[in-house]
């Protein structure tokens, strides 16, 4: 009888080491930018163009290149992939063809993302001839991020009960009309959240845009898809691998690891905040 | 008049038969009741009615289902036409995650009825003929998930009221609900035998006893006997309907 208490103990006790360790590295790596960083922000910080070969000045252009392209990976990615999601959950009959289908999805999401930056390199920048562009960045991206918005739209079909889909039905709804005024608006948060994390995610990879349009340093902001762009994550890298002064700029490259991860808080929380706003609204 | 006629009506999921050769022939204006234990084939009978059964992969019938003389698995059967008059009340209310106004409303939107007076005068009649309407006037713009299970099924009976069907079935619409909800239901099919065809599928004997003319009694897929309600319940021809109704098994 002892033996099991102990046994429970200790079980209990390495969960909730696992779990604190997990967290406790979380807020170390958040702290240390965060008490680093800060001394960066200011308000230029965030408003100016780099000066003095980045060693003055701010991440403005940066901030605008990330979101920009960001973006253009939602205007592409996010429409393809629930369409792809509404095929598979709603219309393809289960057997062989949809389950390869789905296999690739998954294996695409494990793709390594320099590999996406080549192929996007291949394919949009040289094969359609977008040149380097926040257009193609912002393909690439897109790329990268289906597989993820796919198979989180699909289990959020997954979750819509049946009875929507048979009560709409039974009423002489046609198919489409059941999932567009049924289906769609009850997985809309689950699209939603998987949608944004996805974005958040693809706006702070560097290696896809790499090749495919992200620019050392721009005088200007881009002014049009078909132009060059400067984005945090690359800026972060410049910063701290590539720049001639690199102890001098460190305390910019904090501040530019604070302003990305902010960002991508952010838009995390909004993501938490529409969805919740969205289930109240319908109190399921 | 028989409103829905099957003949030697078989349904297979796969390889395996659920109904066999159903021989069946529903009167018009009247309310029948399907009865039999858990897993007969009842509810599957009822889906084959509105083609609901068409939802699930790999099922098939054999035979024929007639609808006002014409065959409902024929070729060209514009299946979203029959299910728009043959209406349907499932085992749980399932109201959409809408408002009151917007669940009845919604079938009619997609029937193509735009105009905002008509729309506010169906679903006002609706909810009057489903006896809703005393309870949600005040709340129609409110979510109908916050509404009591009886009153959603309530509201999902004057949703397919809303689009006048010829037919409705109902596949054990009491099964969720307490005494008192039953109770309204039930009262409400009789009132609405006037207009529409009712065929309900319980497990209740009870409840197929007090509100239907006439009864199947539906065993592991077959149908062992059909007849006036008074004469299945009082008389029943065969001994497996007997057993079941004195509630021998089941």
């Amino acid at each position: 009888m002892k033996l099991k208490r102990f046994e429970e103990a200790v079980g209990f006790g390495i969960l909730g080491l696992s779990a604190i360790t997990v967290l406790l590295i979380l807020c170390i790596i958040v702290f240390d930018i965060t008490k680093k960083g800060a001394g960066a922000i200011s308000w230029q910080f965030l408003v100016d163009f780099p000066r003095e070969g980045m060693t003055q000045g701010g991440i403005f252009p940066a901030i605008i290149g990330t979101i920009f392209v960001t973006f253009i990976t939602a205007l592409f990615s996010i429409p393809l992939g629930v369409s792809a999601a509404i095929y598979l959950s709603e219309y393809a009959k289960e057997g062989r063809f949809t389950r390869f289908i789905r296999v690739s999805i998954r294996n695409l999401a494990g793709v390594p993302s320099i590999v996406y930056g080549l192929f996007g390199v291949a394919l949009f920048v040289e094969g359609l001839r977008f040149g380097t562009s926040v257009l193609s960045s912002g393909l690439t991206l897109g790329l990268l991020t289906l597989p993820w918005i796919i198979a989180t739209s699909e289990e959020a079909f997954k979750t819509v009960p049946q009875s929507y889909r048979e009560g709409a039905l039974a009423l002489g709804a046609t198919k489409w009309q059941s999932i567009r005024s049924n289906v769609l608006p009850s997985a809309f948060p689950g699209i939603l959240t998987g949608g944004i994390l996805g974005l958040s995610r693809a706006a702070g990879e560097t290696a896809p845009i790499l090749f495919t349009g992200v620019a050392f340093y721009l005088p200007r902001l881009p002014d049009s898809v078909f132009d060059q762009f400067m984005a945090l994550p690359y800026h972060l890298y410049i910063l701290s691998t590539q720049h001639h002064a690199i102890e001098q700029v460190r305390p910019l490259a904090y501040g530019t690891a604070l302003v990305l991860i902010a960002l991508v808080f952010m838009v995390n929380l909004t993501a938490i905040i529409l969805r919740y706003r969205y289930r109240k609204k319908f109190s399921m | 008049m028989d409103k829905i006629v099957t003949k030697a009506l078989s349904l297979f999921y796969g390889e395996k038969r659920i109904l066999k050769e159903i021989d069946l022939k529903i009167p018009q204006n009247n309310i029948t009741a399907i009865i039999g234990p858990s897993g007969c084939g009842k509810s599957s009978l009822l889906r084959c009615m509105n083609r609901l059964n068409d939802l699930i992969p790999e099922s098939r019938i054999e035979g024929q289902i007639l609808f006002d003389g014409k065959d409902l698995y024929a070729e060209n059967t514009d299946v979203v036409e029959i299910r728009r008059r043959i209406g349907m009340v499932f085992q749980r209310p399932n109201p959409f995650p809408k408002s009151v106004y917007d669940n009845i409303a919604y079938g009619l939107r997609i029937n193509g009825i735009k105009n905002k007076k008509k729309l506010s005068e169906i679903v006002e009649k609706s909810l009057k003929d489903s006896g809703l309407w005393e309870e949600v006037k005040h709340q129609l713009n409110t979510s109908a998930m916050e509404l009591s299970g009886g009153q959603q099924q309530r509201l999902c009976i004057a949703r397919a009221l809303a689009i006048e069907p010829e037919v409705i079935l109902m596949d054990e619409p009491c099964s969720a609900l307490d005494p008192a909800g039953t109770f309204k239901i039930e009262e409400l099919m009789i009132k609405l035998k006037q207009q529409y065809t009712i065929i309900i599928v319980t497990h209740n004997m009870q409840q197929a006893a007090r509100v239907s003319d006439f009864t199947g009694f539906l065993y592991l897929g077959q149908l062992i006997e059909f007849g006036h309600t008074n004469q299945i319940f009082t008389i029943p021809e065969h001994k497996l309907t007997e057993n079941y109704i004195t509630g021998r098994f089941g």
